[in-house]
């Protein structure tokens, strides 16, 4: 199997499957109860959550686990809104984002979205997003790297631009970049990630929420894990993230290596044959590159390329019924490019060989 | 051009005789508290230089930001301490840094360098201002002063001073015995003992089932966030049980916190001789509470001969949250979770105690033998700040 869907999902590492399993079976009790079963579980949950806060390097109390970026992504942008009610109503955010962005903004409903024009690469234009942050929004959201084209925002500027008016938060969605590039979130109020982009399982991710953000919670009921996100806390989830985490980051700067010199290998020889597109910059994420094949229907390509046990994706695996990508056509490519896009998604465990099989079908039998 | 980590001393410097000894233990303070970094540190009775990898450098400074008797310290370049090099570098570091103002001071502890401080600070000024353009020298509020010590065979130059936490290393002073509770004064306080060099052992009494083990577990969080400032400290577990609960059926209601605090000095006392501590430390602060009133401390210090020092007796609440706060024990005092001082508390404790009234309530129960019982059960941990984890091998 050659597996380059990878910013879909990715499969479980075994360690992480391991203490998965060892946490559900040792770990019997409610991190709530107040006696020995439950204090276990509890300095467990204690230990991961201090490991996840140190590893991003903001506090303990920072941490909100939750189910997915979806949640966090809603958690963040919702919490926000019920939280302060009397703030501006506006919130400034890029047509690139994610859709847990994008129609969680519409569905709080009475919010005037402010889109951050976009340079012709598809990065926030500062001066313009300046000239909007004067009418103070409540909130900026920004991903860091965008899920179908691997494009960068450059999150540290932008937040530095954001710090200077300080009635406006800023939410990052890091789902595509935890685990892949260095993280800082220095001038981040509000940070998106989860597990299963970098090993880890899924139904398990994080909102960090600085200390000065006020935050009304989606789930209420209690305070277990943390006051913005009521019920049981899945104690073997927790550790589970936590050690997934741990793992990505002490590999990561081996693991962008090895698929910078994937995404160069790849892109190279596409750049060979006349019927492809390149749609991401170079400078984009290396763990993503985004192609277009005109003429060619997606689907049509995937099962082609399913039959030889090679699986990547049309735009995002949450939005793939849509016609065609949103994304490629803001960033002002043709119809035509976002209609027939491909997504090839790298990890540590891709080879040359598997590009070389790919190439080869491609050429093949698609092209 | 290497940088080096320099190191001022802060209130050091009054100690002419102790000198030596003071820097010596600073040095193994420091050394310890950076064992596992790449680095190397030489000193003199002036300053200290920690040599280091590029890599390991935020590390190491928020390290260095954890030790007591710094009172300043620098990034700062190392250069040979020659004329020609000195102007070369500085004006190459000059060009990284952004500044519209600035002001050269120069300090010559080498005074047999050609150029005197008065002469090369304007020569060296002169310099920038001939060869970065849009700069001037504000010599009253400058946006950088750019400092530049010129030892013997090296000079330095830096930019920034950082505050380091003051105060005398620990180790300097004899050690004292901490009661620490789960509130939170009693942290604040052993932080401001450790902070003149009194190395502490922590001390908590504790009444299960009446206390949890949720509270014992927030001590050891206290003491693990007070470890950061030094290297380890032992926390001496009191079982408090048998001796809380004999008060409760004997004493005068009015009278239980008092006798009860008498009862705590006494073990106190006795660990002291126990543990070589020269004092007892806590986090009383005068009128808080019933038995923190002068005449309640009047009567529960009297059965001990030893110092008791209260270090945030003359704090009000707020300095005390707030120095909580800035040593990040805040979060967890505030837990809600019962300490053996809440637990059977009466409703009206006596404000004025008397000592006879505090003999006639002792009276009442054979206490020694259960004083005595309590101590041989004492048990201790260590406790080190490096967040020594219990599941670290499930993470």
């Amino acid at each position: 199997m050659i597996y380059l869907d990878n910013s879909a999902t990715t499969p479980v590492r075994k360690e992480v499957l391991d203490t998965f399993v060892t946490v559900s079976e040792n770990f019997i009790g409610n991190p709530n109860s107040i006696h020995q079963l439950g204090l276990k579980s509890k300095k467990l949950m204690k230990e991961a959550t201090e490991q996840v806060a140190s590893l991003l390097n903001v506090r303990p109390q920072e941490v909100i686990f939750t189910s997915s970026s979806s949640e966090s992504n809603n958690l963040a942008i919702k919490g926000v809104y019920s939280f302060y009610p009397k703030r501006t109503r506006k919130i400034i955010t890029t047509k690139l984002e994610h859709a847990s962005v994008l129609e969680t903004i519409r569905a709080i409903g009475d919010v005037e979205v402010l889109y951050a024009p976009l340079d012709e690469k598809g990065h926030v234009d500062l001066m313009a997003l300046e000239r909007l942050l004067q009418q103070e929004p409540l909130l900026v959201t920004i991903q860091h790297v965008n899920s179908e084209t691997g494009l960068i925002q450059d999150i540290d500027r932008i937040g530095q631009l954001i710090k200077k008016y300080p009635k406006t938060f800023f939410h990052v969605d890091g789902t595509q970049s935890v685990g892949k590039l260095p993280i800082d979130l220095t001038y981040v109020d509000l940070f998106t990630f989860s597990a299963h982009k970098f090993f880890g399982l899924k139904g398990i991710a994080c909102l960090i929420k600085k200390d000065s953000v006020g935050l009304s919670p989606l789930i209420s009921g209690g305070h277990s894990q943390s006051n913005y996100r009521a019920g049981t806390p899945s104690v073997a989830l927790i550790a589970s993230l936590a050690k997934a985490l741990r793992l990505a980051l002490e590999e990561q700067n081996q693991t962008y290596q090895h698929v910078l010199a994937l995404n160069q290998y790849l892109r190279t020889s596409l750049s060979t044959l006349p019927q492809i597109t390149i749609n991401s910059n170079e400078e984009d994420s290396p763990f993503i590159l985004n192609i277009s094949i005109i003429g060619k229907k997606p689907e049509t390509m995937i099962h082609q390329l399913e039959a030889h046990d090679i699986y990547v994706s049309t735009n995002t695996a949450c939005s793939s019924t849509d016609p065609f990508s949103s994304t490629l056509v803001a960033l002002s490519k043709s119809k035509e490019v976002a209609k027939s896009s491909l997504r090839i998604s790298f990890s540590k465990n891709n080879t040359e060989e598997d590009l070389k099989t790919l190439i080869k079908i491609l050429r093949e039998e698609i092209l | 051009m290497e940088r080096v980590i320099l190191i001022k001393y802060g209130e050091l410097t009054t100690k002419k005789g102790n000198r030596s000894f003071f820097v010596k233990t600073l040095v193994r303070n420091i050394e310890q508290k950076l064992k596992d970094y790449d680095v190397e540190i030489e000193q003199d009775l002036a300053r200290m230089l920690i040599h280091f990898k590029e890599e390991q450098k935020t590390e190491i400074l928020t390290a260095v930001q954890t030790v007591f008797g710094i009172h300043a310290y620098h990034v700062a370049y190392q250069v040979p301490s020659s004329l020609e090099i000195i102007k070369e570098k500085v004006l190459e570091t000059a060009k990284q840094e952004k500044f519209t103002t600035f002001k050269v001071e120069v300090k010559r502890n080498d005074k047999s360098f050609p150029v005197k401080s008065m002469d090369l600070a304007p020569l060296l000024g002169g310099l920038l201002l001939k060869n970065i353009t849009g700069i001037q020298v504000d010599v009253h509020s400058p946006d950088v002063k750019i400092e530049v010590e010129i030892t013997p065979k090296h000079t330095y130059i830096y930019y920034q001073a950082y505050q380091g936490l003051g105060g005398y290393p620990v180790g300097t002073q004899g050690k004292a015995l901490l009661m620490l509770s789960g509130g939170i004064d009693s942290p604040v306080a052993g932080f401001m003992a450790m902070k003149r060099g009194i190395p502490i052992e922590a001390v908590y009494f504790e009444a299960i089932p009446h206390t949890s083990l949720e509270a014992r577990e927030k001590v050891i969080t206290l003491c693990k966030k007070l470890a950061n400032y030094t290297d380890e400290i032992k926390l001496h577990i009191v079982p408090f049980t048998k001796l809380q609960e004999a008060i409760y059926q004997n004493v005068n209601p009015n009278y239980m916190i008092t006798i009860m605090r008498r009862m705590m000095y006494r073990i106190m006392d006795n660990l002291c001789q126990v543990y070589h501590g020269y004092a007892i430390i806590n986090g009383e602060s005068i009128g808080q509470v019933a038995s923190q009133t002068l005449e309640s401390m009047q009567v529960i210090n009297e059965v001990t001969k030893l110092p008791v020092i209260r270090p945030v007796a003359c704090l009000d609440k707020l300095e005390i949250i707030a120095l909580a706060k800035k040593i990040d024990t805040y979060e967890t005092s505030i837990l809600p979770y019962e300490d053996c001082c809440t637990v059977f508390v009466p409703k009206h404790p006596v404000i004025h105690p008397t000592l006879e009234k505090c003999l006639s309530e002792e009276a009442k129960f054979d206490y020694p033998p259960l004083l005595q019982e309590t101590i041989e059960q004492v048990f201790t941990l260590k406790i080190t700040a490096n967040n020594e984890k219990t599941y670290q091998d499930l993470l």
